[in-house]
């Protein structure tokens, strides 16, 4: 059924008895020609472009607990493309491209809010950064700004712009077309676009084998049985090295605990995105009126999805910092994901050189919720014609031994 | 609805009247009332608004897990968004209003908007909104006028925070029956012993007993009297326990301020103070919450907890009806209705769900009791008026319930359908809560070490078992502690309430409403799992149950029993959702504590500061440090008015100062980090790119530092004192960092070199003396060193008495000048600048600061890390090749990446100087360029750029693809501005290329 006002008014009417699955509930079959092991946002956007692009194929996303329950449903939903480097600031213009469809695309509402974020900038040295990011930025066709105190001021009230506090607010660059958007309803959405091109999403299937031989790979061993493809795409987030480990394979990934929060629900006085590196925080504020908001990395490695308090205290500290009046504003709840991060910061979107018939999509770390219908698309277009799309290419796992990395710490610091 | 004569053991003092304000009206209640006891006993019944439907809501319940009655208090600077007003201790004047209700409490559009509610289902915002797209940005601005509940204060804080430090043998939870026995139990034993408790009072739902039960009484007020005088016990109130981290760290947020009236606030205390208590035990009696029943409009003012009302009944005489009908699925509702005969001589009528149980007592006392009735639907407009009611019945494994047998009249309802533990601390670290089916609730599995539960959360009904458990508890720990106290306990049996079944009737679901904040009725977990959300995480995300400032507290069980049954699985089987801090929400305040405003991060002055702020430098804030950017001079006006230099001609001045005479400057900030140790040399060999085998005791060396990638992350000087002892100046911002990285890798990978290093940033003061004429101002200080260029050569390094402190001199330069830096412990620092001072001043000495000093060595083209390199620059990109060993005995760190194919392509990114073909045109740094006019390929970026006053033009340094090999060439900066500039690619030492300076005047 498509999602209309109409059919929610007829529906309505009839007190919503007809409403069908989302995505049905399948036992999986035992063999497939390509499966997605994680059904987070990535996982299945990849497995809908792929039934879109290349209809013939069979496909399975396999999702060990409930589908978009990693770091999909978990992330702060920070959506923008201003990257620095030409690979990155492509790839994320790329999907930036497809958010702007995506509820069209999948007849699901995914709430794409482009309400602009600003990065803000406290040091000399921030602003060199940021005139650089902007100007590469208008290059590569991103839309971008570089903004002033006075601007900020105008635009952002309730932002502290004195100059009596600990970091001084010095400006700012501003990504008009960035936003935020509904965690959850990206990962319904696709899985419901990609059911109904024929994909199998099986929930509660954990892959825990890899059935590789002969320089290629068969098939995954799952809780719910063995299961044939030809072409398997991970793509488990914080649990990358995990999977790899079952073919074998080590990637250069560590997983920490990233942390978010959430005030209780006020009425909205913050209508963009405001991150800064420099005081280590960031903040939108939801349609519902919670304010989201986002703190550093743990510095220790691990699985347990939470982290340590004095990160949270640090960035509340910041949030104050920046908007002073928040600080009568209470926190409702935190949580944390495990996010895979690699040494420059940027994603493997790759075939496995040493396992034929393999491939991973990982290491997006603290910032792949943006990409995700970007990320789904170039890796889906890697899987089918199992070579690099052009996008991808870059993001080779290769670039570890060639040492052609793309260092995103550099101007962007933490990219979220 | 009244406030009932006195009554005894009442929480309210009825001497003390306050008066207070609700929607901008005045009423009055007691001293020892909460917000909510005093509105219900004002007669006020409506004080909230719901989240989607804005229907009208009343009080529910008496403590925090209360979802309805959220208001904001006070204003300005002392503003309190989303309070609850059951946890809030009434004051005199406080100034209270409802924190919903668009626009009004009185009028809400969205209860306007009625008839279009039953589109306004679970997740239909999914299913719309969405046609056309690009209205979407309209319709979002229009649902976000429906968000929120409190406005965000508008002013800044007026109070503020603090954090406070506890080391205890054992932390108590809870401050009931179980947490105070098993409080003193611990406390006997001489363990230090923190007790914690939310409310105001200690007694916890104890409290509710004092009327029926003189004993209950009794052992409170004595064992809280032996806690209170025991050296070893603190005890916390009004302070939430809000989240347990491993390895028992609780956090606690104490609240010192919020009871007192705003006039009678201190302002020197803190408003909440954040205790972070690590507790070698934990005990957590967090007690339990009771949950209501279901029935369609069981959202109506006047329908309430059982638990609640009693409370009110008991603690505050507030009598919350005269026509009450009680119903409930256990036995706590009986003794309810007791205690409403006996204090308000109000006789309800009770329905029990259960048939069977014994109801002589309340029959005797000629209460209507009828067994196996429950409520079908409320009505009421404002507040409930009728309940319809039906026979129902259970086989064993389903209810069936007959159609409405009967309406009875009434002005409230109080519902206990169960209780839930408090098991939220418990899983906090990742356990997962144990259904019982005996007791129809989640028990805490307290699987985690050092940890045990007590009490109600254990499913503890009557307060004696409560005692008893609180010390057995107790004395489990103080096994653990090897601390022991007679007489030992047994752990009591199980006294079962006789919870029933869970059950929801199945006409009007979509007015049974389970999670009465966020609006999720009955009818939107039905259609979620009809629409296949069926983990019970996806129902609670697709109905955003559980999302509320309540977090569920009350209907996530039910929401979770009615989806159990809806799937046909088991309660356990469905499971919970993830259980998270905070407990109960926390201010930011609280928890940034003292972490605010300059405090927010230490800011770090250097030794001569004081020097600096007398002389009038502005600052720059490098990392943690204020070092002066420029030292403005005054410019007189006529009529004695006074500014001050601008930037540009402060460092103007200053440049021209230090090339043609001689200017000081304030280089303490660099990092040094002490290193000794017989491996001294290789550990410098493995960390730096150059040799160290050879460097002499009295030489310095320049070295580059570089990651496992071989890309540039520091450089600096460092002086060999000894063949066992080297001194390292980091950069500023470096500094920690790099000493992290050395002892990371000396500890992990090289435990076997045997090197020590220590941080001495702050132990040493340092001022160089800089420009032709250095030599003969330092002189003028110091004898003991002979200063002759031969004789002490660049890169050497000297000890001596600089006037008449003993120093450490070294010759070395960041701007291409002879340049003498003289290290001093740092409480010299300042003297020591002052006497440079005053020998300069025939020279003219020039104070500079940060941007000279960063225009000089650009002059000369050298780099400063994090500028002009990024991480993605080797030392071949930078063109410092010649720092490079590839001879050395050992590997250096970086060293094979420097190999890779990448790494040794020619057409990386590499440091070259430019000049603009207008040489009065600044680059603004950070500028891309291309190679033509209309390019877009990025080739490389500016990353310094200033106007040289000693060449008269501008300069920049900048990245460039092969930029080495194409000197000479003509490219082109395309500004954020819009402009594209013209440069030419130069080598990137503008000034002195013969190096003729560096000796100063002879
Ligand atoms: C707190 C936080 C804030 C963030 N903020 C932002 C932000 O503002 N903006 C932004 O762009 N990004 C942000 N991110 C990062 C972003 O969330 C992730 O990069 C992105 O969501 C990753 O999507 P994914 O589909 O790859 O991973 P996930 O959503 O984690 O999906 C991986 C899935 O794989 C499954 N899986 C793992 N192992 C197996 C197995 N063996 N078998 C079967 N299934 C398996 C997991 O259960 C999981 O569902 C944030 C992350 C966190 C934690």
């Amino acid at each position: 059924m498509k999602y209309s006002w109409l059919a929610l008014l007829k529906e309505g009417l009839k007190g919503h008895q007809d409403w069908t699955p989302t995505w049905p509930d399948v036992t999986p079959q035992t063999a497939y020609d390509v499966i997605i092991v994680g059904g987070g946002g990535h996982g299945l956007a990849t497995a809908y472009y792929l039934a879109r692009d290349f209809p013939t194929k069979k496909i399975a996303v396999l999702e060990k607990g409930w589908i978009g329950g990693g770091n999909t449903g978990r992330n702060t939903t920070i959506v923008r493309s201003n990257y620095l480097w030409d690979e990155a600031a492509l790839l994320y213009e790329h999907a930036l491209k497809l958010w702007e469809g995506l509820t069209e695309e999948l007849d699901f509402n995914v709430m794409f809010s482009q309400r602009g974020v600003y990065n803000l900038g406290h040091t000399l040295q921030d602003m060199r950064d940021i005139e650089r990011r902007v100007s590469a930025n208008l290059l590569n066709g991103v839309d971008a700004e570089v903004v002033s105190v006075a601007e900020l001021k105008e635009r952002i009230p309730i932002l502290e712009t004195g100059k009596q506090v600990r970091y001084p607010v010095m400006g700012a660059s501003f990504q008009a077309r960035g936003g935020v958007a509904r965690h959850d309803a990206v990962a319904w959405g696709f899985a419901r676009a990609a059911s109904r091109l024929g994909v199998d999403i099986v929930q509660n299937c954990e892959v825990i084998g890899m059935d590789v031989s002969g320089g290629r790979i068969h098939g995954v061993e799952t809780t719910r049985g063995f299961i044939k493809a030809d072409q398997v795409g991970c793509v488990p987030a914080g649990h990358a090295s995990v999977l790899a480990k079952m073919a074998n394979v080590r990637l250069p990934l560590e997983s920490h605990p990233l942390q978010a929060f959430v005030s209780e629900p006020m009425k909205p006085v913050l209508h963009t995105v405001v991150m800064s590196n420099a005081v280590h925080g960031y903040v939108s504020q939801s349609d519902k009126g919670d304010l989201v908001i986002g703190a550093g990395i743990d510095s220790y490695t691990g699985y347990a999805q939470r982290g340590s308090p004095h990160l949270i205290d640090h960035c509340a500290a910041a949030m104050i910092e920046l908007f002073p009046i928040f600080s009568r504003t209470r926190l409702n709840r935190q949580w944390g994901g495990i996010v895979d991060t690699c040494p420059d910061a940027c994603p493997i979107i790759s075939p496995i050189p040493e396992v034929k018939g393999l491939y991973f999509n990982c290491g997006w770390g603290t910032g792949g919720f943006k990409a995700t219908p970007g990320s789904g698309h170039v890796f889906a277009q890697t899987i089918g014609h199992d070579t690099p799309h052009p996008l991808a290419a870059p993001f080779h796992i290769q670039r570890f031994t060639t040492g052609a990395l793309i260092d995103e710490h550099g101007a962007a610091g933490v990219a979220h | 609805m009244k406030r009932l004569a006195p009554q005894a053991h009442e929480r309210i003092d009825r001497s003390k009247t306050y008066q207070f304000t609700w929607q901008g009206e005045s009423y009055y209640a007691y001293a020892g009332d909460t917000l909510a006891s005093a509105l219900l006993a004002n007669g006020i019944d409506v004080v909230g608004r719901s989240f989607k439907y804005g229907r009208k809501r009343g009080i529910l319940a008496a403590g925090v897990e209360e979802p309805n009655a959220l208001v904001t208090l006070e204003s300005g600077g002392y503003e309190v968004p989303n309070a609850r007003a059951t946890e809030i201790e009434l004051y005199d004047q406080l100034n209270a209003k409802a924190a919903s209700g668009i626009p009004s409490l009185r009028f809400d559009l969205r209860a306007a908007l009625k008839p279009f509610h039953k589109f306004m289902v679970a997740g239909f915002y999914y299913k719309t909104f969405k046609w056309p797209q690009k209205l979407w940005p309209h319709y979002e601005h229009y649902l976000r006028q429906l968000a929120g509940f409190s406005e965000v204060p508008q002013q800044a804080d007026a109070e503020h925070y603090d954090h406070q430090y506890q080391f205890v043998d054992v932390a108590v939870v809870g401050g009931g029956a179980a947490g105070l026995s098993a409080a003193l139990t611990a406390a006997q034993s001489g363990a230090s012993v923190l007790v914690i408790d939310e409310r105001a009072e200690l007694g916890g739902e104890l409290s509710s007993e004092f009327a029926s039960s003189a004993e209950a009484q009794q052992w409170f007020s004595s064992t809280k009297q032996a806690l209170e005088q025991m050296p070893n016990v603190r005890i916390l109130k009004r302070s939430t326990a809000f989240a347990l981290h491993d390895f028992n760290l609780l956090l606690v947020i104490e609240r010192r301020q919020d009871h007192v009236s705003l006039k009678q606030r201190n302002e020197k205390q803190s408003r909440q103070r954040q205790h972070r208590v690590r507790a070698k035990q934990v005990i957590l009696a967090t007690g339990s919450h009771e949950r209501p029943l279901l029935f369609a409009n069981n959202d109506l003012p006047g329908v309430l907890m059982a638990s609640a009302m009693r409370r009110y009944l008991n603690e505050f005489a507030v009598l919350c009806g005269d026509k009450p009908v009680l119903a409930g699925n256990n036995d706590s509702i009986y003794a309810l209705a007791e205690d409403l005969v006996k204090r308000a001589g109000v006789k309800p009528v009770v329905l029990d769900m259960r048939v069977g149980y014994d109801a002589s007592r309340l029959i005797a006392a000629g209460i209507d009791v009828r067994q196996g009735y429950t409520i079908l639907k409320a009505s009421g407009s404002n507040r409930v008026e009728q309940v319809s009611i039906a026979k129902v019945y259970y086989d064993g494994k389903l209810w069936s319930a007959s159609a409405a047998t009967e309406t009875l009249d009434c002005d409230v309802v109080a519902t206990s359908g169960g209780f839930n533990p408090l098991v939220h601390l418990d899983c906090h670290t990742g356990s997962k809560p144990l259904f019982s089916n005996a007791l129809q609730a989640f028990l805490p599995a307290c699987d985690k070490p050092a940890r045990i539960s007590a009490g109600s959360v254990n499913g503890h009904s009557d307060w004696q078992a409560c005692v008893q458990d609180g010390a057995y508890a107790a004395h489990q720990i103080l096994g653990r502690l090897e601390k022991s106290v007679a007489p030992t306990t047994v752990k009591p049996e199980l006294k079962l309430l006789n919870v029933a079944p869970f059950f929801c009737p199945t006409h009007q679901r979509n007015k049974i409403f389970i999670d009465m904040q966020n609006d999720v009725k009955a009818s939107d977990i039905e259609l979620a799992i009809r629409e296949n959300y069926r983990s019970i995480e996806h129902i609670k995300r697709y109905t955003a149950m559980g999302f509320g400032t309540d977090q569920g507290k009350i209907g996530n069980v039910l929401g979770i029993a009615l989806a159990a049954q809806l799937l046909n699985r088991s309660i356990p089987e469905v499971g919970t959702t993830t259980f998270r801090p905070m407990y109960t929400p926390v201010t930011m305040g609280a928890l940034a504590g003292e972490e605010v405003g300059l405090l927010f991060d230490p800011q770090r002055f250097t030794p001569i500061h004081a020097s600096h702020v007398a002389r009038g430098a502005e600052f720059e804030v490098v990392g943690q440090w204020m070092r002066p950017w420029y030292f403005p001079k005054a410019i007189e006006h006529l009529y004695d008015a006074q500014s001050a230099e601008d930037l540009h001609t402060a460092v103007q001045r200053e440049c021209l100062a230090v090339r043609n005479s001689v200017g000081v400057m304030d280089a303490s900030t660099l990092g040094k980090i002490d290193i000794q140790g017989p491996d001294v040399r290789e550990f410098l060999a493995r960390v730096y790119t150059n040799a160290w085998a050879k460097l002499a005791p009295g030489k310095c060396r320049y070295g580059v530092m570089c990651d496992e990638n071989g890309m540039i992350i520091d450089d600096g000087v460092t002086a060999c004192l000894s063949d066992t002892h080297f001194v390292m100046t980091t950069t500023t911002g470096g500094a920690a960092r790099i000493y992290n990285h050395l002892e990371t890798w000396l500890q992990t990978e090289w435990p076997a070199l045997k090197v020590y290093l220590t941080s001495v940033t702050d132990h040493w003061s340092t001022t160089a003396i800089v420009g032709p004429k250095a030599r003969r101002v330092i002189e003028k200080l110091c004898s003991d060193i002979d200063f002759n260029a031969k004789a002490f050569p660049f890169m050497d390094w000297r000890e001596g008495t600089v006037a008449g402190v003993p120093a450490r001199v070294m010759r070395i330069s960041f701007s291409g000048e002879l340049s003498y830096e003289i290290n001093v412990p740092a409480n010299y620092g300042r003297y020591i600048w002052e006497q440079v001072m005053e020998a300069g001043k025939e020279f003219d000495i020039t104070p500079y600061g940060t941007e000279t000093m960063h225009v000089l060595r650009a002059e000369k083209g050298y780099i400063i890390v994090g500028q002009d390199t990024d991480g993605s620059l080797s030392p071949y990109d930078a063109n410092m090749g010649w720092a490079v060993s590839l001879t050395k005995p050992y590997p250096f760190l970086g060293q094979r990446a420097l190999t890779r194919s990448d790494t040794v392509r020619t057409d990386r990114k590499q440091l070259v100087g430019l000049l603009p073909h207008d040489a009065q045109k600044v680059l603004p740094e950070g500028t891309q360029l291309v190679n033509a006019i209309e390019d877009k390929a990025m080739i490389g970026h500016v990353t310094s750029s200033y106007l040289s006053p000693i060449l008269g033009r501008s300069i920049a340094m900048a990245v460039v693809k092969a930029g080495l090999s194409r000197m000479g060439n003509t490219i082109y900066a395309k500004t954020v501005g819009g402009e594209t500039i013209p440069v030419t690619i130069a080598d990137s030492v503008f000034y002195d290329t013969a190096k003729e300076k560096l000796d100063g005047e002879v």
